[in-house]
């Protein structure tokens, strides 16, 4: 049971990693990246949503979209019911609303933390790799146990890719990199290395 | 309001101001689908369609939004269109939506959609903030069809799953180059897309935060 979930997380966060392997939450990544500090910040931002939204839309998914889901209600009408075309729209619902939550909750217990994060929290939303999360966690059928290891494991991944990417573009700054690469080009070159690297991990097993 | 050409506002998204080029908008969901020609065009058809119709109802309806909870009625706009168009996939191309398993729902969350939706369906007309999804979708879709387009041609020798260069494996001349099946070699075409692009267009390199200056180090005599 633990050794599962232990080579669920070692694969989502080296070898299954969001960022460079499936591209997800590109955008942010790439503008976000110039300095390690606000990388971190999120960073985290990035893991906390992640933990949280992928095991909620976990238990939505089985217990109100999936087929057959609604028979706890008692109800016969409802217990064929397949709600899965809705999908799509409750996940990024949830998404966007425990974004806010989170934002809230931060705001009045832990202000410190918020004024870190309070910048990227809202910007999370429309991350690819947050709702890409709950897609692949309904993709590949995961329980519940397997979608909280998902979800932290694919945050921690994330975050590892974007701080190391930002440490990297901060030492870059001192070289003289040809004209029509600089900026963006130079930064797609560097992602494109950092996904041959993340590759080795291929394959790896525990 | 500002005036807006029709013929201005599709053609200028495609190379001058490059939507994926410029703005790094929206490559998230892209990149992991263009390795065959067949996933990436239907990819580019959907996002054309979905931020044609999203920009188009978003500004139908512009006036009576209120403000801050546009974000929303905006989301909610696009993921109709997405389900649409995921529903129409799963009924019509069962094997090409299972090949784009979960990057047909990534739509939702592209940046170009949301981003015209938020800074020009907002401010204009319904029918030029089509053509403006729609010239957008274009600019997008031209870079997805390069990418595609080298790495299915040079990762396994054929467009479209017809056969161009004969494998070597298969007793052909032509050596498979594996890398560009692997999801680096999307960055380093598009790197290399933004560099032509910048080599041509030298308004849009962007300026260094800092200048290096001169080697003042007096050079040791040997």
């Amino acid at each position: 049971m633990f050794e599962e979930y232990l080579s669920l997380f070692i694969r989502a966060v080296f070898v299954e990693n969001l960022a460079l392997a499936f591209f997800l939450g590109m955008c942010t990544f790439l503008a976000i990246s110039k300095k390690v500090e606000t990388a971190f910040g999120l960073g985290v931002a990035v893991i906390v949503i992640l933990a949280l939204t992928v095991p909620i839309n976990n238990l939505v998914l089985h217990n109100f979209l999936d087929e057959g889901a609604l028979a706890w209600t008692g109800i016969a009408a409802l217990e064929t019911v397949d709600l899965r075309f809705l999908g799509l729209m409750c996940y990024i619902g949830l998404i966007a609303a425990s974004v806010q939550i989170l934002e809230m909750v931060l705001d009045k217990y832990v202000p410190a933390l918020y004024n870190a994060l309070g910048v990227f929290l809202p910007l999370i939303t429309v991350n690819c790799a947050i709702l890409g999360g709950s897609l692949f966690m309904v993709e590949r059928n995961y329980d519940f146990g397997e979608s909280v290891v998902f979800g932290f494991g694919g945050g921690v991944g994330w975050a590892l890719a974007i701080v190391l990417l930002a440490a990297i573009r901060e030492k870059l700054k001192y070289s003289d990199v040809p004209h029509g690469l600089r900026g963006l080009g130079i930064v797609f070159l560097i992602t494109g290395l950092m996904s041959l690297g993340f590759m080795s991990f291929a394959g790896v097993q525990l | 309001m500002s005036e807006h050409k029709p013929r201005e506002v599709l053609l200028a998204p495609i190379f001058a101001n490059n939507p994926i080029a410029l703005q790094i908008l929206g490559i998230c969901s892209a990149l992991a689908i263009t390795t065959k020609m067949s996933t990436t065009v239907t990819m580019c058809i959907a996002v054309i369609f979905v931020m044609t119709f999203s920009n188009f109802f978003v500004s139908l309806i512009r006036n009576i939004i209120p403000s801050n909870i546009r974000i929303i009625v905006q989301m909610t706009i696009i993921t109709a269109l997405v389900i649409l168009v995921d529903q129409v996939l799963q009924a019509f191309a069962f094997q090409l939506s299972r090949e784009l398993s979960v990057f047909v729902g990534l739509i939702i969350t592209n940046c170009i959609v949301m981003g015209r939706a938020e800074a020009f369906a907002m401010q204009n007309p319904p029918l030029i903030s089509a053509v403006d999804g729609f010239g957008n979708a274009l600019g997008y879709s031209v870079v997805l069809l390069i990418v595609g387009f080298c790495r299915e041609l040079f990762g396994s020798g054929s467009l479209f799953g017809v056969q161009i260069m004969p494998l070597s494996t298969e007793g052909g001349w032509y050596v498979a180059n594996g890398l560009m099946l692997l999801p680096p070699s999307a960055f380093f075409l598009i790197a290399g897309f933004i560099w032509v692009l910048r080599t041509f267009r030298t308004e849009q390199v962007e300026s260094e935060e800092f200048e290096i200056g001169p080697n003042t180090r007096v050079s040791p005599a040997f």
